[in-house]
């Protein structure tokens, strides 16, 4: 009786262990973790370098929050959200498409169908060259034309 | 009878109207394109707020939780000092600065600490190491360094009692000598406006 209460408690402290462990793997994130949501910002200071490749002082105390914020269970928005409202939006490597931050979710895919169309009409002239590349027809030509049926019909009446 | 034969410029106008709409539309939307780049470009290459030009109006939520609005202290000197605890340059005046707050704190001299694009734990050891006491807080959303278009830290603005700028100081202070004669300045700017 009383042993197999020991082994209970025995099993029950290994589980406890075990657990803990686990528990505190879970709370150090990995590098990997960390620039998975680094590389979706860029500090102010450091113009044009994602977080996660940046060497600054600046950007290594930002990964290191974001290890300190995936440490205590934040999920991925949670901490862009975080990053947004501490630094602003401008921090976000993908820029909310609100305001005139629509232009450049627009802007790309328009110019793209209206360069295809362009080229669509460029191949259809020139595959009907009688039609659309034709070279258009002359004053010049015209007058002859004119001039030609003038002289016949005075040549008819004479 | 002679018929003269059709003008072709005449037969192609209707079909020439759509066209030439959307011409205008492109020209029209390449230009707003345009406009917007420029306007773009303008706002990142005007320098910081102008000597004489009134300061734009922002509140400061220090770390210890207080709100300073910077239209409570008209009627004083204002030092608004941009500092981050990543930049080694600011760690020259920080202690200056503080020195120069012990001075003129009750002379009608406000001191504003706006900590750039920081983190708070490093920005609450680096107030600590340097002794520094006048209220400091994070520039939330980079909204006071964006209106007073900083370039970088540190960067020092002294506002007089009128709400307008008289004094920028970009780069550490070397002094605390410079510090109060900058001051003087400002205090100075501020009698001679009234």
């Amino acid at each position: 009786m009383r042993r197999g209460l020991l082994t209970m408690m025995g099993v029950g402290l290994l589980a406890l262990a075990v657990a803990s462990v686990a528990a505190a793997q879970q709370e150090v994130p990995t590098d990997d973790q960390v620039n998975a949501i680094a590389k979706q910002l860029y500090c102010p200071v450091c113009e044009n370098v994602p977080l996660d490749v940046c060497p600054t002082q600046a950007c290594q105390q930002w990964r290191d929050t974001i290890r300190e914020k995936l440490g205590a269970g934040w999920t991925e928005a949670q901490i862009q959200q975080y990053f947004v409202d501490q630094y602003g939006a401008r921090v976000l490597a993908t820029p909310p498409a609100t305001g005139l931050n629509w232009l450049v979710y627009l802007l790309p895919p328009l110019a793209f169908a209206g360069g295809a169309y362009l080229l669509l009409r460029a191949v259809r002239a020139w595959r009907s060259p009688g039609t659309a590349s034709a070279p258009p027809v002359s004053p010049a030509a015209s007058d002859d034309l004119y001039v030609e049926q003038l002289e016949r019909e005075l040549r008819e009446r004479t | 009878m002679v018929e003269k034969p059709p003008d072709p410029a005449e037969a192609e106008q209707p079909a020439a109207r759509p066209r030439r709409w959307g011409v205008i539309l492109v020209w029209a939307l390449l230009l707003g394109l345009l406009a917007v780049l420029g306007l773009g470009l303008v706002r990142t290459q005007q320098g910081p707020v102008g000597i004489g030009a009134t300061v734009p109006d922002f509140s400061l939520t220090t770390f210890a939780g207080e709100t300073v609005d910077i239209r409570d202290l008209r009627g004083q000197v204002v030092v608004v000092n941009f500092w981050a605890s990543w930049c080694k340059p600011c760690e020259q005046e920080a202690a200056e600065l503080e020195q120069a707050y012990q001075l003129y704190k009750d002379q009608g001299v406000a001191f504003l600490g706006v900590d750039y694009v920081d983190t708070d734990r490093e920005a609450m050891a680096y107030l600590e190491k340097f002794g520094i006491t006048y209220p400091n807080g994070p520039d939330l959303g980079t909204r006071i360094s964006q209106a007073f278009r900083i370039r970088g830290v540190p960067e020092t603005y002294l506002i007089g009692p009128d709400g307008r700028l008289v004094v920028i100081k970009i780069g550490p202070y070397q002094s605390l000598d410079e510090i109060v004669r900058q001051i003087e300045t400002a205090r100075a700017a501020g009698s001679a406006g009234g």
